[in-house]
């Protein structure tokens, strides 16, 4: 089904050799199924275009205002392309090289596709613990466009936490997207912080396969942009693979954060875990659409998920979807969710010892939130987060 | 575990036991021409004797129908349905009332029998004048192939104000009912299958309960589909009054068949000020052989709306028969503190596809729901459970809780949970849990520790499984139900 919007049809235009995929699958409405709570009439009039190079000076202010990790290497991309001079790799890198094909059906993944730049391409040797990375993507502009692409491979035994960052300035859509395999008992620890200027649009894409005893262990604060939408599609391939899927996101003002993500159990004995909370005032719309698949191979599966809202306001809203679609027998899939307001009782036991009200109020939603922000491993990274939430 | 393959085999084998219920009745029949058009509609309005302002709105529906497309999004996979390869309407022959059993056309005697119709009732069903002294707690308007053959204890209810007649019949004698309820809860154009029944539905059941008045029996109906090759389009409406309370039954078994039959019911319910309607539903059409041959396409919208103030409507179900099942018997809670209920056991064994839940709307404050849905799947079947919980912006208060269980037995089937929760009011408070296993190992070896058959075993844990939703049935169904659940996993152990 082909939309005339002038957007796609730029993009479309823009892609070249690479635009019939995207004008095939049009901009999705919201009658499309995994579009139905996240409407993307906001991008559909722009003509998007391409995005100019950015100044390191540019970069460097932007930076400023971003809390970062003091420790490991960094590497900086400004409107879609690398910043040498703000950049350092990882010592043990080396360039992948292998050809990840590219996602069906996932419009995020097939704009990504059509207009892809050269994004982040790493490969970690067999065995060999590349530390602390952090990969700041910055945008500045306006009515432009960035679609990274980065491919991360973790060959067997091998770890490396990524520290993950988007922000910027001006309105401008931020399609990044992740290739990443993750070899046997290898580890990799994605934690995101999606701070995008507050009328960006950011649309990413996290492929992940991860191959026998190998760990997926992700985390992502979703709290910029006007829209955002973080997808995850993980898939658990070989035996004993594990998945975390894990996040937050703080929706205020009139912006829509969504969260969605598909756990993909094709082998048998893995497990995945899933906590997800939103935190929705003013006018925002959270959105959580989860989805477990448990092939008929995959016997053993343990799955667990479980989100969670917090509604502080009237005019809040939260769209949620948690799916389990199993065909195996001996499985031990559950999901959980609840949505509801700060509970009155709390908030009385706080103010009745002293406490004013906005205290008493934020120490709720803090504790709501520490269920999955306790998740992430890293004691330096679970510091860093709490302080970007709050800032 | 060798032990759980022996059973399997022994259990596969008692699978062959064919359908209990599969039997066809000969009986002549008045049948309309295949197809489906706008005189297709005309006819059965015709037929029907119905007045003018009935076959505007059929053929309202009707062209709302042409215009739509049969939805994909349901979880489930069938050839395409030609919808102008049926018969749209079957009305067994009519002949002046039998002056005793004796003068009822056997068939139809020995279909009752079946169906296990105590026989006085099976004379008043069959029209058998001077039959109706006999008094039973329960009110059957049995529906023969779409048409109510008869409707029984009419007397009693009449004393009591209660209406509960053949719709067509309400039709004809209270218009302006059926005239002022009829397609508000589900509208003519509200879905591809609500709108090809609003064209060409034949009959089905009239409730109304008057102001103040608890119904002094429990209504039922029997469904049967019976002629080849005739879809089934039932439909239900069920007004309770302030204050009026009803308890309705729906149970159905049918025929055996080779080919696939279409069903497309609607069922409408309406409570007002506090009134409360419970409706439950068995439901046992024929699944299909076991490499998924044949069985009935059911697909139906059942909705209630609490349009008065503190009303409820409960739906309860067991959904074992049907190759197809698409059904989500939902509440639209628009009365203040209005209460809706949605209890289901669905099974589906062989090569059975299920697609249910239900919705629950909560547009009022203080509105509550419970969803307690239980999903078994065997052998190559697939189940769903698809639910949506609304809160809109006036839901004050408002509360949800949904659990969903799905059990799987054997390792060629599915089970699948997809609930939808939207809050747009931060009072309102949902909650929603769902689990996926299979029978324990350790409860099957207690039980058959205890001398129990691995078949007793799996039917004792299968019905403890769905007890909280079995406890909400009816007595009289309760029972049925719980047989029925035993007979449905036949030959899927393991």
């Amino acid at each position: 089904m082909q939309n005339a919007v002038p957007a796609l049809e730029a993009f479309v235009a823009r892609a070249a050799g690479q635009g019939a995929a995207l004008a095939e699958t049009g901009l999705p409405t919201r009658r499309v199924e995994a579009w139905r709570y996240t409407p993307l009439r906001s991008i559909a009039d722009t003509v998007w275009q391409k995005a100019a190079s950015l100044t390191t000076e540019t970069a460097t202010a932007l930076l400023n205002h971003l809390i970062l990790p003091e420790t490991g290497v960094r590497v900086v991309y400004g409107n879609g392309q690398l910043l040498d001079a703000l950049s350092a790799f990882p010592e043990v890198a080396q360039r992948a090289s292998e050809n990840v094909s590219p996602l069906k059906g996932v419009f995020s993944a097939t704009l990504n596709t059509a207009l892809g730049e050269r994004g982040l391409d790493i490969r970690i040797p067999a065995g060999t613990d590349a530390g602390l990375l952090t990969l700041v993507s910055l945008s500045n502009g306006q009515d432009v466009s960035t679609h990274l692409q980065h491919r991360i491979v973790l060959e067997d035994g091998a770890s490396l936490t990524l520290y993950d960052v988007s922000a910027g300035e001006g309105r401008y859509i931020a399609n990044p997207r992740f290739d990443i395999v993750v070899g046997k008992e290898a580890t990799l620890r994605h934690v995101k912080v999606q701070r995008e200027s507050l009328t960006a649009t950011h649309l990413a894409i996290v492929s992940a396969d991860v191959a026998e005893k190998g760990e997926y262990d992700s985390f992502t604060l979703n709290q910029g942009s006007s829209l955002a939408r973080h997808e995850a599609v993980v898939t658990l391939g070989a035996p004993h693979a594990m998945a975390h899927v894990n996040g937050v996101q703080i929706v205020d003002g009139q912006r829509l954060n969504d969260l969605t993500s598909m756990i993909h159990h094709a082998a048998p004995d893995g497990s995945s875990r899933q906590t997800v909370k939103t935190v929705l005032s003013d006018a925002g719309q959270g959105v959580f659409q989860g989805k477990i698949l448990v092939d008929r191979v995959a016997q053993k599966t343990d799955g667990y998920q479980m989100n969670q809202a917090l509604l502080l306001s009237e005019k809040a809203q939260i769209n949620s979807k948690p799916e389990l679609e199993i065909y195996a027998d001996d499985v031990k899939c559950s999901h959980g969710a609840t949505v509801g307001a700060l509970d009155d009782e709390q908030l009385f036991y706080l103010r009745s010892r002293g406490i004013p009200q906005t205290d008493a109020r934020d120490m709720l939603v803090r504790a709501f939130l520490i269920d999955a922000l306790d998740l992430v491993s890293d004691e330096g990274l679970r510091d860093l987060l709490l302080r970007s939430m709050t800032s | 575990m060798p032990a759980v393959t022996e059973t399997r085999e022994t259990v596969e084998k008692l699978a062959k036991s064919s359908y209990e219920w599969g039997f066809e009745t000969d009986i002549e029949m008045d049948i309309a021409p295949k197809g489906l058009n706008e005189e297709t509609v005309r006819l059965i309005s015709e037929r029907k004797g119905e007045p003018q302002w009935m076959l505007d709105w059929r053929l309202k529906a009707f062209r709302a129908w042409l215009e739509m497309e049969e939805p994909t999004w349901a979880h489930i996979h069938h050839p395409p349905i030609d919808y102008q390869d049926a018969h749209y309407f079957a009305q067994p022959k009519k002949k002046p009332g039998p002056k005793s059993l004796d003068e009822v056309d056997p068939e139809l005697l020995k279909t009752y029998a079946k169906l296990g119709i105590p026989l006085h009732e099976q004379a008043l069903l069959a029209g058998v004048e001077g039959a109706e002294e006999a008094r039973l707690p329960v009110a059957v308007d049995a529906v023969f192939d779409s048409v109510s053959v008869a409707t029984t204890f009419r007397k009693t209810l009449a004393e009591a104000g209660v209406i509960f007649c053949p719709i067509s019949e309400a039709i004809r004698e209270h218009p302006e009912l059926v005239q002022k309820y009829l397609g508000t809860v589900v509208p003519v154009s509200d879905n591809f299958f609500g709108a090809l029944n609003s064209a060409v539905f034949t009959d089905g059941s009239f409730v109304y309960i008057p102001e103040g008045v608890r119904c002094p029996m429990e209504l039922s109906t029997y469904f049967r589909i019976n002629a080849r090759n005739t879809g089934q389009f039932e439909r239900t409406l069920i007004i309770a009054e302030d204050r009026a309370t009803v308890s309705y039954l729906e149970g159905c078994t049918a025929p055996q068949r080779d080919e696939n039959q279409l069903h497309a019911a609607v069922v409408e319910l309406i409570a007002m000020e506090d009134a409360s309607i419970k409706y439950s539903t068995v439901q046992n059409w024929y699944p299909g052989d076991d490499e998924g041959r044949g069985g009935i396409y059911n697909f139906v919208t059942k909705r209630g709306i609490c349009r008065g103030a503190r009303s409820k409507i409960s739906w309860t179900q067991v959904e074992t028969g049907s190759a197809i099942t698409w059904k989500y018997p939902s509440c639209v809670l628009a009365g203040e503190g209005s209460v809706g209920e949605f209890y289901s056991v669905a099974v589906t064994n062989n090569h059975q596809q299920a697609d249910t839940g239900t919705k629950m709307i909560h547009l009022a404050p203080n509105t509550r729901s419970t969803i307690i849905a239980k999903t078994i799947s065997a052998g190559h079947s697939d189940s769903t459970y698809r639910g949506l919980v609304r809160m809109q912006p006036k839901a004050r208060n408002a509360r949800n809780f949904t659990q969903c269980d799905s059990l799987l037995i054997g390792d060629q089937c599915g089970a699948h949970t997809v609930p939808y929760i939207e809050s747009r009011n931060m009072t309102a408070r949902v909650e929603h849990e769902a689990t996926t296993s299979k029978i324990s190992e350790d409860q099957l070896f207690y039980c058959r520790s205890r001398g129990l058959s691995e078949e007793d075993a799996v039917g004792l844990i299968v019905n403890g499984f769905c007890r909280e939703v079995l406890k909400e049935l009816p007595m009289e169904f309760a029972v049925e139900a719980q047989k029925l659940l035993q007979i449905s996993l036949e030959g899927s152990v393991g």
